[in-house]
């Protein structure tokens, strides 16, 4: 076998590949692609090691973008494959590249089990809360009244929320992050790799040609830091430009309840801490948004045990182990009899 | 080897019996069946089985629906089909007996469990009459005793509850068959040690009705009249055998395979009627180093989990059946696209849709050879009998790593639950043909191609050959992306070649039974092997002019094939299908090929294969 090659200090361009990346112009993907390179540069796990397996959408071209091995699947089986790569080789450092429409509606259901057994993938799912590659139909992301090819009277489904369903289907790591926040992002991403188990991130993804400006509420420069709740383990849950609202819990109605902090508002100690590895917190968290609620971002989830038993395979190890002797022992190893 | 028994009365010597063995679906039929078989195999006969059982795990008791049942047919002559009617059969109740005495023959016995037969279970079983009365079983030789109540007794004293007590009177009706075929019960009473321990109460119990059944035949309390068999061993190659279902020979076979290919196996599969013993038996298996089973989500994840662990690496393979298919379609076009080695195996059963779970059909192979949209060509075998599952599979793996290519392998239902005698091989002697790994990044790409056309097998871990792949056309050149139109002639061209070259990797194609050309052939393929052979056999000595030919590849279909054909006045496809391989070979060779078809869940008699051909000899 080739010798492993990686730098000590990687570039992050030293993981993109020489394909012309082709999103739209202004697609947020792009955002995240370079997040991706810079979280694989911190990691320096060698590129030979590293798998990106996608599905069907846009989001899922972007394993042709990165120098490692990449598998472009299939509409939303991306999880399925990638749980019998890694279960056939546990060394890998495999992450899942998907969308809402493929990783939340056409591959639900290998989503939620991905995450039951906490096979030790790195999922990504970019929402941009619209179906891009088909031109713009209704995602089950999409809120309520959205206007769509497929929805001209607004859209009369209540969309799920993708960081609920992966806590629901017991996800250990949960994490939400905004495409354009290059300061955070990386670190997250680093955080979900590193993470022994299913890490689940849902991307916050501006689709620039069918439902732009999704998210233009975080990214206001105005209103964006009052609606932006940047989560971080020990520290208040505490938002706005200076900090000036805060999270504090009525432990008697068991809601979170958005609040101003300082002179005239609730005291620093009312308001709540993050504890990631709460999961009635993550739980509470996961429920909230605008217009009430700041949206929160960051590592919501992060289930500290040692991790659960999950399937792990046997075939790691480069060469066959059993022999033909014990073979023809397996065939004769119920219900034999000599005939002479 | 069994013990023989002498008994009193003068056996009649045959050369072969067939036995039925029929009861309510909880009476323990399989189980009466398997310990028969063992004792047939260890005395020494060649012999065929097959199990018919409802889709309903416990089916209402006494109902004609409830009914399962078990055949058998054992003896001296080659043994390559369960046989069309019975000698004996057991009927455990008044159901049973409805259901089975029209797969009796003319003269034949019939073992009736009295203490069945109240007003309750006739009524249960439709019948308007008690048929031990009104005249129905005239023509058949009649063996009535009270099964449930001879059974208590011979285990009073046991303490064991009468329910349990009376869930012994398999082993008593099983006993008293081995007694009437002149077999003893040591492999039974081995298995039963074994299963329930030499001193429990159960053990003993079943024990004790297993020797009550075969004491009550050989101390002559058996009524006068009923038939006692002495049927000579087969001539079998001497050496070491077990019986084998083609169930555990799929699975069997995808070890052994995975294993001379030099790869670890990834077995990815969900639960499916008739496919899961495939599954059951490699989950059994978790000793094994080199053996990973993965009970997916459902059907597609089952696939796309193999894919993924081809990718990686691994001899993948899968088990389903029809519906299963239907699911697996797009992945397994990945692989197609993917070009990564991997073995379906489908177990065909009757449909359209759930159709009919338990029962079996050859109603998958227009699908399997043209069910993917797109030009998705891949090789297809299909097993003859139980232990060439073992031997087909094996030869599924080797194609799917030499070829880059899945490879569907079409057993069915009736496969998989049949069983046969196997002498079982050494491992060591079936050639190791190892997967090349690629490991040179000196102008690599991952679509470049051998001399068979198989693309490189890169898995991910080898530095230097990182790349991508996927669903969508790739250039032949660079193994990028390509929309050119002319690239896109150009793989589906190399893709459809490739898989023609595989018929260059098998055998040409010979004649079965019978002379290389002539009057007539009867072409076969699958399960349905050992049913045309007897009855083209058959026929031969009736001094018809008739030849047998087998099909193990159905695409590509096999060298030489197409001037086999033209040999014959008149060739006609039998198949538990409506004419698929008929059409197929019609397409391919434009010959007029005739159909011999059957569509109703259950495998040829040899009588009706005889007769179809007999029609177009006339």
């Amino acid at each position: 076998m080739n010798a492993p090659t990686v730098p000590t200090k990687p570039d992050p361009s030293y993981f993109a590949s020489e394909q012309t990346v082709r999103w739209c112009p202004g697609c947020g993907d792009y955002a995240i692609l370079k997040g991706i390179q810079r979280a694989l540069a911190e990691r320096a796990r060698p590129r030979e090691d590293t798998v990106f397996v996608s599905g069907i959408g846009c989001s899922s071209r972007l394993p042709y973008y990165l120098a490692t091995y990449g598998f472009h699947t299939i509409h939303g089986r991306a999880p399925a494959v990638a749980t019998g790569m890694k279960i056939a080789n546990p060394d890998l450092d495999i992450w899942v590249v998907t969308g809402d429409g493929d990783g939340l509606s056409i591959g639900g259901n290998h989503m939620l089990h991905a995450l039951r057994r906490d096979i030790d993938l790195n999922i990504l799912l970019f929402n941009n809360e619209i179906y891009g590659l088909t031109k713009g139909q209704l995602s089950p992301t999409s809120r309520l009244g959205t206007r769509s090819p497929t929805s001209p009277g607004g859209s009369s489904e209540r969309p799920v929320s993708a960081v609920r369903f992966a806590l629901g289907a017991g996800g250990r790591f949960v994490a939400r992050a905004l495409d354009v926040q290059q300061d955070r992002l990386p670190e997250i991403l680093v955080r979900a790799a590193n993470h022994p188990g299913a890490s689940f991130v849902e991307l916050l993804q501006n689709c620039s040609v069918y439902n732009d400006g999704a998210f233009s509420f975080l990214t206001d420069r105005e209103a964006g830091p009052r609606q932006r709740l940047h989560v971080r383990h020990g520290e208040p849950l505490r938002y706005g430009a200076d900090g000036e609202f805060g999270l504090r819990l009525d432990a008697r109605t068991m809601k979170l309840e958005a609040v101003e902090v300082g002179p005239g508002g609730c005291s620093e100690e009312e308001i709540l801490v993050h504890d990631e590895h709460n999961p009635a917190l993550a739980g509470l968290l996961a429920t909230i948004g605008p217009p009430d609620f700041p949206l929160p971002l960051g590592v919501i989830y992060c289930d500290p045990a040692a991790p659960a038993s999950r399937p792990v395979g046997k075939a790691a190890q480069p060469a066959i182990r059993t022999t033909d002797e014990e073979l023809t022992a397996m065939l004769a190893s119920e219900g034999t009899y000599q005939l002479t | 080897m069994g013990s023989e028994s002498g008994g009193v009365r003068e056996r009649t010597r045959v050369a072969v019996g067939v036995v039925r063995f029929a009861g309510d679906s909880g009476d323990g039929i399989q189980l009466m069946g398997s310990r028969f078989t063992q004792a047939a195999a260890e005395r020494g006969y060649d012999l065929a089985t097959v199990p018919d059982y409802p889709a309903e795990i416990r089916a209402p008791s006494g109902t004609t629906f409830g009914v399962s049942s078990f055949q058998i047919r054992f003896g001296g002559d080659a043994i390559r089909n369960p046989g069309d009617l019975a000698d004996t059969l057991v009927a455990m109740n008044p159901a049973a007996l409805k259901v089975h005495l029209d797969g009796v023959r003319e003269g034949g016995t019939v073992i009736l469990n009295t203490g069945s037969f109240n007003e309750k279970n006739l009524k249960r079983a439709g019948l308007e009459s008690d048929p031990r009365e009104d005249g129905t079983l005239k023509g058949y030789r009649l063996v009535a005793l009270d099964i449930g109540k001879q059974t208590l007794d011979a285990v009073s004293g046991l303490g064991l509850s009468r329910k349990n007590a009376a869930r012994c009177r398999n082993m008593y009706a099983l006993g008293l068959v081995l007694w009437m075929y002149g077999a003893g019960i040591e492999p039974a009473r081995a298995w039963l040690e074994e299963r329930f321990g030499a001193g429990t109460p159960v053990g003993r119990a079943n024990l004790r009705a297993l020797e009550a059944g075969h004491a009550f035949g050989e101390t002559a309390e058996l009524a006068a009249g009923a038939p006692v068999y002495d049927i000579h061993p087969a001539e079998l190659t001497p050496g070491l055998y077990r019986t084998i279902t083609g169930g555990e020979a799929l699975a069997f076979g995808l070890v052994v395979g995975a294993h001379k290919v030099g790869r670890p196996l990834f077995f990815g599969s969900y639960p499916i009627t008739p496919a899961s013993p495939v599954l059951h038996r490699l989950a059994a298996l978790r000793d094994n180093p080199d053996v990973t089973v993965f009970q997916a989500e459902d059907e597609i994840a089952a696939i796309s989990s193999c894919i993924g662990a081809s990718y990686a690496g691994c001899l993948s393979g899968t088990s389903t059946s029809g519906p299963g298919m239907a699911l697996k379609t797009e992945a397994l076009s990945l692989a197609c696209a993917a070009e990564l080695p991997l073995v379906v195996i489908d177990c065909q059963r009757s449909g359209p849709s759930t159709g009919l779970p338990t029962k079996s059909e050859q109603t998958d192979l227009m699908y399997a050879v043209w069910g993917r949209p797109g030009e998705a060509p891949l090789p297809i075998l299909a097993p003859k009998s139980p232990s060439d599952c073992f031997d087909t599979v094996v030869e599924a793996t080797r194609i799917a790593v030499r070829f880059m290519t899945p490879v569907i392998v079409l057993a069915d239902g009736y496969l998989v639950n049949a069983s046969e005698p196997w002498l079982l091989p050494n491992v060591a002697d079936i050639a190791a043909v190892p997967a090349k790994l690629h490991t040179d990044p000196e102008g690599f790409q991952p679509f470049m191609r051998d001399e068979a056309l198989a693309r490189p097998w890169a898995i991910p871990g080898t530095p230097g050959l990182e790349h991508r792949i996927g669903g969508l056309e790739r250039d032949a050149d660079t193994g990028e992306v390509s929309y050119d139109p002319e690239n896109h002639q150009r793989m589906s061209d190399l893709r459809a070649e490739k898989v023609a070259r595989v018929a260059d990797a098998l055998p040409a194609q010979k004649v079965e039974v019978g002379p290389p050309s002539g009057k007539l052939a009867v072409i076969s393929w699958g399960s349905t092997y050992g049913v045309v052979r007897e009855a083209v056999e058959e026929l031969r000595t009736e001094g018809e002019e008739v030849s047998q030919i087998h099909l193990r590849a159905l695409h590509p279909l096999p060298r030489g094939l197409g001037e086999l054909l033209a040999g014959f006045d008149r060739v006609v496809v039998a198949e538990l299908n409506s004419g698929h391989l008929r059409a197929l070979l019609r397409a391919e060779f434009l010959v007029d090929v005739e159909g011999l078809n059957q569509i109703n869940g259950m495998p040829f008699l040899v009588r009706d294969v005889k007769a179809g051909i007999r029609g177009r000899l006339m």
